[in-house]
């Protein structure tokens, strides 16, 4: 072993339970979080084997995916929906794991509640059956989605035979220009990279934009490095991570918070470490970004056209555009502010969080959502709902004429009843524009907050930064 | 787990980039709580129409790759999200190989898990596939995992690679779980002596 490390081989080095030459590592898993759509299956599996839960005292769970997002004290209408999460009630209690369960006021999406209630903490390794768990990388810990089989190995052995992957720095170089945000930092990642780009690496993000990022920054960041194809995605644990975490339910306290800290101090890359691939991106050349296609990675800045899919390099990209655009029902020149919308939908696990629903109330402050759309906010969690009504955030949505729901994934995935209908096309804050994902036919564009916000006043794209913002006094507003 | 040593099968053309798992199982069928059954819903909304009547143009409905095994696919296959329902539908279908330029991580991953083989061959011989199976009614290879090679009958062979610890487990059908529980006394040392908890 080299003395230099970068944070991803300290943390996976103090992770290894075994090894042997040719094999995966075995690694022990610090944080198990379940929820209802990809657990069941992993529980009777273990059923049918007889064994139990290793470690129920470090497997937490949530309701998210398939529940509603209306009136709570109602019974679920969808019998399989309500099957589905009484199934996980079920075998949270028969197996001891603590459940944040519909009447909680700590559920919310999984990648939402893990950071708030302090269970994600730098340096952990962290899984879930699910692929945005890369969010949780954004305070140093090293966390990445797996499927139902690999939960079940982790429920019976608190492990995970892993092959160890390559590791990949993306630094992000200068300061954010007016109305650029994480997401359109992310996006444009995608745009250069590819969807595949970073497959099979672990990737850090490094550089000035992402230190001077809060932690809701971070995350989102880090969330969307499934969609270049990363294993995980990492940010080194500093002041604002340390900051984030003081205080919350589950982050340590007293004596052993100053521990903590001083060990997580430690886990940064070590000065002169290597990595196995390095990007750089300039931020200050990025501009708010409109996806046009079905791949999170067919995206343009605000001020570009939908292109001609005549102009990508490859036979396999241009009938991937090709397909694409017949399927969002675009024209190849059309101006991405000409595109008009029918729905809008502010949440997910990407952006759902307190500062994106400030940054949204504050564009749509004092202004009316287009007559020819219909727009909501899904907060990502109890907490985050909590706290924006306290700070009044959804009387400025209710006020603009915008729905305002209770915490879950909702539209991300329409797994609920909250769907777009056959060539709808709808503005949305989510991760993934894949034909059907919010509803059959359904056409997404992915957008910060912000730009979705400002969409929906306007019924179709406009540039952000030309917004004309009827409250004088900014206070969570855009970078300036 | 179901083993894989020697596959034959036909092979079903579907020539697309970027094949998401949104695609392969569309998400209002991941409510079921069995491991069973998906196939029925694999790549429901290109399979299918509106009122659910099947799609005569969609590659899996046509006569000629009735009992198909062998996917055949672009680049970036099996993106998206971690749903293992995904691979559930592959195999549920019939489907014992996927052959493509690249796959996803999370994906690949599910694969294994399920003895399914995600076979990795470059861009140039996937096309040279896609144009057999254009050529050839009823297309065919055969898949031999133990020793890395796939075969048609008009006399093609390419080699591919494998992880040798996949290849051995995919060979063996093995239990993943059984196997880490061989080191339970590990696991336990570990949790004595290294596990951090605030
Ligand atoms: S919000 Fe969307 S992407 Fe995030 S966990 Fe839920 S369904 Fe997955």
């Amino acid at each position: 072993m080299t003395s230099k490390r970068t944070m991803f081989d300290k943390i996976w080095d103090s992770h290894v339970v075994y090894q042997e030459s040719g094999k995966p590592s075995l690694l022990y898993i610090d944080l198990h979080l379940i929820h209802e759509v990809t657990s069941p299956q992993a529980f009777e599996g273990l059923r049918l084997a007889g064994r139990s839960i290793r470690r129920p005292d470090l497997t937490v769970a949530t309701v998210d995916h398939n529940i509603p997002t209306t009136d709570r004290s109602l019974p679920i209408a969808d019998p399989i929906s309500r099957q589905q999460i009484e199934t996980l009630r079920e075998n949270c209690q028969n197996h001891k794991i603590t459940l944040y369960d519909l009447d909680s006021r700590n559920q919310g999406i999984v990648h939402v509640i893990g950071p708030e209630l302090g269970l994600t903490l730098p340096g952990k390794t962290i899984v879930c059956g699910d692929s945005h768990t890369s969010t949780h990388g954004a305070f140093g810990a090293l966390a990445f989605g797996i499927g139902t089989s690999e939960v079940e190995h982790v429920m019976a052995t608190q492990c995970l035979p892993q092959a160890k992957p390559k590791t990949m720095e993306i630094h992000f170089k200068g300061k954010l220009p007016y109305g650029v945000t994480a997401k359109d930092v992310v996006l444009h990642l995608i745009n250069q990279i590819g969807t595949a780009g970073a497959t099979g690496y672990v990737v850090e993000y490094t550089g000035e934009a992402i230190r001077n990022m809060s932690m809701e920054e971070r995350m989102t960041i880090c969330n969307m490095s499934i969609e270049a194809g990363a294993r995980a995605g990492m940010i080194a644990p500093d002041e604002t991570t340390f900051s984030y975490l003081r205080g919350r339910k589950h982050a340590p306290k007293g004596e052993a918070w100053e521990k903590a800290v001083a060990a997580w101090k430690e886990l940064v890359t070590d000065e002169g470490a290597t990595y196995d691939a390095r990007v750089e991106i300039d931020v200050t050349e990025i501009a708010p970004q409109v996806t046009w296609g079905t791949s999170p990675g067919m995206g343009a800045d605000i001020t570009q056209s939908v292109p001609d899919p005549a102009s990508f390099a490859s036979s396999t990209e241009q009938k991937a555009a090709e397909l694409a655009l017949q399927y969002m029902g675009l024209t190849a020149g059309t101006p991405m502010s000409e595109i008009a919308i029918d729905r809008v939908f502010i949440g997910s696990c990407t952006n759902s969080r307190i500062e994106d629903l400030r940054a949204a109330a504050e564009v749509v402050a004092g202004y009316q959502v287009a007559a020819t759309v219909q727009a909501m906010v899904v907060p990502g969690s109890q907490q985050v709902k909590e706290q924006a009504e306290e700070e009044g955030l959804h009387q400025i949505f209710l006020d603009a004429g915008f729905e305002w729901r209770e915490a879950g994934c909702s539209m991300c995935l329409g797994m609920n009843p909250d769907i777009i209908q056959p060539g709808e096309r709808c503005a949305s804050t989510s991760n993934r524009n894949f034909e059907g994902r919010q509803g059959r036919g359904g056409r997404t564009h992915l957008v910060s907050p912000v730009m979705a916000a400002a969409a929906a006043i306007k019924g179709h794209f406009v540039d952000i930064r030309d917004w004309k913002f009827n409250r004088k006094e900014k206070k969570h507003g855009i970078p300036s | 787990m179901e083993s894989l040593r020697k596959h034959k099968g036909i092979v079903a053309p579907l020539d697309r980039a970027h094949v998401d798992t949104d695609a392969i199982i569309p998400k209002q069928f991941l409510k079921r709580i069995e491991r069973s059954g998906f196939g029925q819903f694999l790549f429901y909304e290109w399979r299918f129409d509106e009122a659910g009547q099947p799609n005569p143009a969609f590659v899996l409905n046509q006569p000629a790759y009735k009992g198909t095994s062998i996917l055949l696919a672009r680049e970036n296959f099996g993106c998206g999200s971690s749903r293992e329902h995904a691979p559930w539908s592959l195999t549920d279908f019939g489907f014992r190989v996927i052959i493509a330029p690249s796959f996803a991580d999370i994906f690949y991953n599910n694969c294994f898990q399920n003895g399914l083989l995600p076979l990795v061959l470059s861009e140039e011989q996937v096309q040279e596939l896609f144009e057999r199976t254009a050529q050839h009614e009823g297309y065919q290879l055969t898949v031999d995992v133990e020793n890395l090679v796939i075969r048609d009958d008009f006399g093609l062979e390419y080699s591919f690679e494998l992880d040798p610890y996949r290849q051995h487990c995919l060979v063996n059908g093995l239990d993943f779980i059984g196997l880490t529980l061989q080191h339970e006394d590990k696991i336990a040392a570990y949790e004595k002596t290294k596990l951090v908890s605030y």
